[in-house]
């Protein structure tokens, strides 16, 4: 056998790799006699698991001993951990808060067989970069299933509490089911509160900084002001905007407003400052004016600094819209679902909104990042 | 050669009795004192000197870029801000400076637009001026897409676009490695026969200044002043070779007994 | 005296104390702050002035003199917007005229708020620091989890604080901890990521240098990736601790809690209350604050002892 592996080290698992390989290959053996759920067969005796510790423990010692196409085997372990975990997915539905040894074993042999994996595509090396972005983007979508899966097995086959947490599949029915009520929400929290507080607040920002930026007093007395406030619980003016601005979105706006004023007012007087005395000097000679060198040379320069506070205020908008329909609202919006879902234990609703939080905030982000890179593809950290 | 009639040219620059002083938090800086120079049209320039000497503060009096505290200075008979708001001069910087989101072309237009010049003139003295550094084909490249000869290159043509009567470089190729440096050296010099500009270098590489100059300036540092001023009588065209030439060796002989009498050893 | 400390820079002597002082931050700073506080005061006037008219409509009196109608309006019960010598006389009532233990001693809520605060920011801070030494120190961890905690930063985390404090509340786990787990969860992040960053910091040829002796990872990380992760973790600390103290205070609503800065801010917006809740948000400012400055003064006396600070 160790010649067989020595022959073999080019092509097959070596390191971490075969250690993983041959743990997989021990736990798929170790499954086999036990009961699977309580009352039930065997392994090795039902014919709804049967399956997965074979293929499981098949794939693994292939990739141990290196035998067959590199790639392939990689693939074919992959397709062996879809199948195994569409195996046990199935397994443990038709028996809620019933797994035993056996399950738990197979449990572990999946997640080690989708580490190994991961470990061997880590390792391929993609030629083109196109390949190399895929790969970089498929192993944490890969994780992200993954992590999903577990936690359908562990919530189904402990039993745990819907009110504790909800099963992933839960969570996707309720999603599906109630999609007026998120729409609804979206639009007052997000589409009304976050996009025009965000709009006001960075707007403004940016023309208060050009005028800081033009007074050094007012420069020099706002930036360590300006500094300070980014670090202070400004969520907390949450209830004197409700109190002034009343229950509808133009209060969020108004605490988004505050939020992303700050960030957006020292990034930019910190970018407008950043052209260094050489490119200041160039401008001297050409005999520019102030417009001229704004225009020019200092607004380019402050771009990065300003789309970094562009990206940070985006999740703060969120965030502060969200917190802010905590200390109250009219009857729709995100925040106001999840305080009220949760006090009504529907945990899987709660969920549900948080999914549409971190999509709405991703996709924001993800926007910005894209203007950003069209806006500064000059800079070193975005041409790379 | 072309140059016999030396008291028919105008003063280019005129510098008398010309003193700088910084004021500092370990008290004032002498950074120039008493500097008389006259600098004639065609002439090319160099000032030399130690670090510290104020060569590179002379030439920022020059371009307006530093006000002296005392003495007299014209440049093309006004003062140096009348030159530089009749944008009488190009400077090119120690670094490219240039624009990254700006492509090659627009980099050179960039000083044309602050000008007010159209469009049509602007694209006409680009291609110009890139021809004459060698940049054509590159209009549409960034400049962190050149190398670092390329890029100073396009300053140069930037510097030159304004169309200069005088030509002030701060250490242009400083950074640059001594191949493309000896290259750059040579292709400035064409430069030079071919628009007869008035040009002033700052260097501290004694070869580079007897290779351009015609007129060599050695600074002194603490305070900064003029120690010798070296008319070279060496042919205005010349290339590479001329380095390895007993006259080249004496010019250069000469400016290095005057760097080292100005060189305190003290650090 | 603080004028004698501010003035030393290295301003020319020929100044004035006065032009010394303006020509550095502080001047600056000092008169930003008397605008603010100026414009809080005429903003108080005329939010709450409305208020007053028609108090004295009520009262039937008419030709308030000018003086004491301002006197009026900033001297109301439940102003629209407080003054700010009504919130400190407030702050100043809570805190130093008020036992510790006393239920309405805002240092009493503080310190409710501050210990879940400094227990996650502790636990989040471990834990950040922890999962950075093995994703620098495992390909898989690095490229599978490394993209969804730098994700992660792109959305409302705070959003499932309700949900954390009711769903343990559930399972009878009560008071500091449910808090302390959201702290932990916003301070985690920061840190994770900031610490990725400084354990990689480290150049080639320093990665190289302990190449040459064949150090273990292990001498690798103490001696060479963790000393210049230093900066990087105190830059993300301050990231954190006032990731914490919001992350507690918000903590404090869903449930209806009552004690806490928090708890105070939600009493305060149900009972129309303003300068309470002024006076808590001045001290939630004051304790943030406080908070960055200490990781700074640690920052500083470590860097320097590390030779990394001038």
């Amino acid at each position: 056998m160790s010649g067989a592996s020595l022959t073999f080290t080019g092509q097959g698992a070596v390191g971490v790799g075969r250690y993983l390989a041959w743990t997989i290959v021990a736990l798929a053996l170790f499954s086999l006699p036990q009961t699977a759920f309580t009352n039930g067969p065997s392994v090795i005796g039902s014919a709804d698991l049967m399956l997965a510790p074979i293929l499981l423990g098949g794939a693994a010692i292939m990739l141990a001993l290196g035998v067959g196409p590199r790639r392939l085997v990689d693939l074919a372990l992959l397709a062996v951990s879809v199948v195994a975990a569409i195996q046990l997915l199935r397994a443990v539905g038709a028996n809620y808060d019933k797994a035993e040894g056996g399950f738990w074993t197979l449990v572990a042999a999946l997640w080690l067989a989708s580490w190994l994996f991961v470990e061997r595509l880590s390792g391929w090396d993609a030629k083109s970069p196109t390949a190399k972005r895929a790969i970089g983007l498929l192993i944490p979508a890969l994780f992200g299933v993954w992590v999903l899966v577990l936690w359908q097995l562990f919530v189904v086959g402990f039993g745990v509490s819907p009110v504790l947490l909800p099963p992933p599949s839960a969570i996707g029915a309720r999603f599906a089911s109630s999609l007026p009520t998120l729409w609804a929400d979206f639009r007052q929290t997000f589409l009304k509160a976050v996009l025009i507080g965000y709009a006001i607040g960075c707007g403004s920002a940016f023309i208060v900084a050009i005028l800081v930026d033009k007074v050094d007093f007012l420069r020099r007395g706002l930036l360590p002001i300006g500094n300070l406030v980014s670090a202070l619980p400004i969520v907390g003016v949450a209830p004197i905007m409700v109190m002034w601005f009343g229950f509808d979105w133009p209060s969020k706006a108004a605490v988004v407003i505050i939020m992303t004023f700050f960030p957006m007012l020292v990034n930019t007087v910190t970018g407008l400052a950043s052209a260094d005395r050489m490119q200041r000097d160039l401008m001297t000679t050409y005999a520019a004016d102030y417009w001229q060198t704004l225009l020019k040379l200092r607004l380019p320069m402050a771009l990065p600094f300003i789309f970094n506070a562009l990206k940070i205020n985006s999740t703060l908008a969120l965030i502060g819209a969200i917190v802010a329909e905590f200390f109250g609202t009219p009857i729709v919006g995100m925040g106001f679902r999840i305080s009220t879902e949760v006090g009504r234990m529907n945990v899987d609703m709660v969920w549900a909104e948080i999914a549409v939080a971190a999509l709405a905030g991703s996709v924001f982000y993800g926007l910005v990042t894209l203007l950003e890179r069209v806006f500064t593809f000059w800079h070193p950290s975005v041409r790379g | 050669m072309a140059r016999e009639d030396g008291a028919n040219a105008r003063s280019v620059i005129d510098i008398r009795d010309l003193s700088l002083t910084f004021e500092t938090n370990d008290g004032p800086v002498h950074a120039l004192s008493n500097i008389d120079l006259k600098v004639e049209e065609g002439d090319f320039v160099s000032f030399i000197g130690p670090s510290g000497c104020g060569k590179t503060t002379l030439l920022r009096v020059i371009a307006d870029l530093e006000k002296p505290t005392g003495g007299h200075i014209s440049v093309n008979g006004v003062s140096p801000e009348d030159a530089r708001l009749a944008r009488a001069y190009g400077y090119v910087f120690q670094s490219a400076a240039l624009y990254p989101w700006r492509t090659i072309a627009n980099n050179v237009a960039l000083p044309l637009e602050i000008m007010g010049l159209s469009k049509a003139e602007r694209a006409e003295r680009v291609k110009r001026n890139l021809d004459l550094v060698n940049l054509s084909g590159f209009e549409r490249k960034y400049p962190w897409q050149l190398s670092g000869g390329m890029q100073q290159r396009a300053s140069i043509a930037r510097a030159l676009a304004v169309e200069p009567d005088l030509l002030l470089m701060d250490e242009p190729f400083g950074a640059l490695d001594e191949i493309v440096r000896d290259h750059l050296n040579e292709q400035l010099l064409q430069l030079w026969a071919k628009t007869n500009k008035t040009v002033i270098f700052v260097t501290h590489s004694i070869p580079e200044a007897v290779f351009l100059s015609t007129k060599i300036v050695v600074l002194f540092p603490r305070p900064g002043r003029i120690y010798d001023v070296i008319e070279s009588d060496l042919p205005r065209e010349r290339t590479l070779d001329i380095r390895e030439t007993p006259e080249f060796l004496k010019i250069a002989h000469r400016v290095r007994d005057g760097l080292r009498a100005g060189h305190s050893y003290d650090d | 005296m603080t004028t004698e400390a501010m003035s030393h820079g290295g301003a020319p002597a020929s100044l004035s104390p006065f032009s010394r002082l303006m020509s550095g931050t502080a001047g600056p700073v000092i008169v930003v702050v008397a605008v603010i506080f100026a414009i809080w005061y005429l903003g108080a006037v005329l939010l709450n002035g409305q208020l007053q008219r028609d108090a004295y409509e009520r009262a039937g009196r008419e030709d308030v003199p000018l003086t004491e109608f301002i006197a009026d309006t900033l001297a109301q019960e439940r102003p629209l917007l407080p003054a700010p010598h009504q919130v400190a006389v407030e702050i100043w009532k809570t805190t130093a005229e008020k036992s510790v233990t006393s239920k309405r001693s805002l240092v009493y809520h503080s310190g409710i708020t501050l210990s879940s605060t400094l227990l996650g920011f502790l636990i989040g801070t471990a834990l950040g620091i922890g999962l950075a030494v093995l994703i620098v120190h495992s390909r898989v961890l690095d490229k599978s989890l490394m993209p969804w905690i730098i994700s992660s930063q792109t959305i409302p985390i705070l959003a499932i604080a309700p949900m954390i404090i009711v769903v343990l509340n559930a399972i009878g786990i009560t008071g500091t901890l449910p808090k302390a787990m959201i702290s932990t969860y916003l301070s985690f992040f920061p840190v994770a990521v900031g610490m990725v960053k400084g354990l990689r910091s480290p150049e080639f040829i320093q990665l190289d240098l302990m190449k040459t002796y064949s150090a273990s990872q292990g001498q690798t990380l103490m001696k060479l990736r963790l000393p210049s992760a230093a900066p990087f973790l105190f830059a993300s600390m301050k990231v954190a601790v006032a990731a914490s103290l919001v992350g507690a205070i918000v903590g404090e609503l869903p449930t209806g809690a009552v004690a806490g800065l928090g708890a105070r801010l939600l009493a305060g917006s149900y009972y129309g209350q303003t300068i309470q809740i002024w006076s808590a948000l001045i001290v939630a400012a004051v304790i943030a604050a406080s908070l960055v400055t200490i990781v700074g003064v640690f920052e500083r006396i470590v860097l320097k002892r590390m030779g990394m600070a001038q």
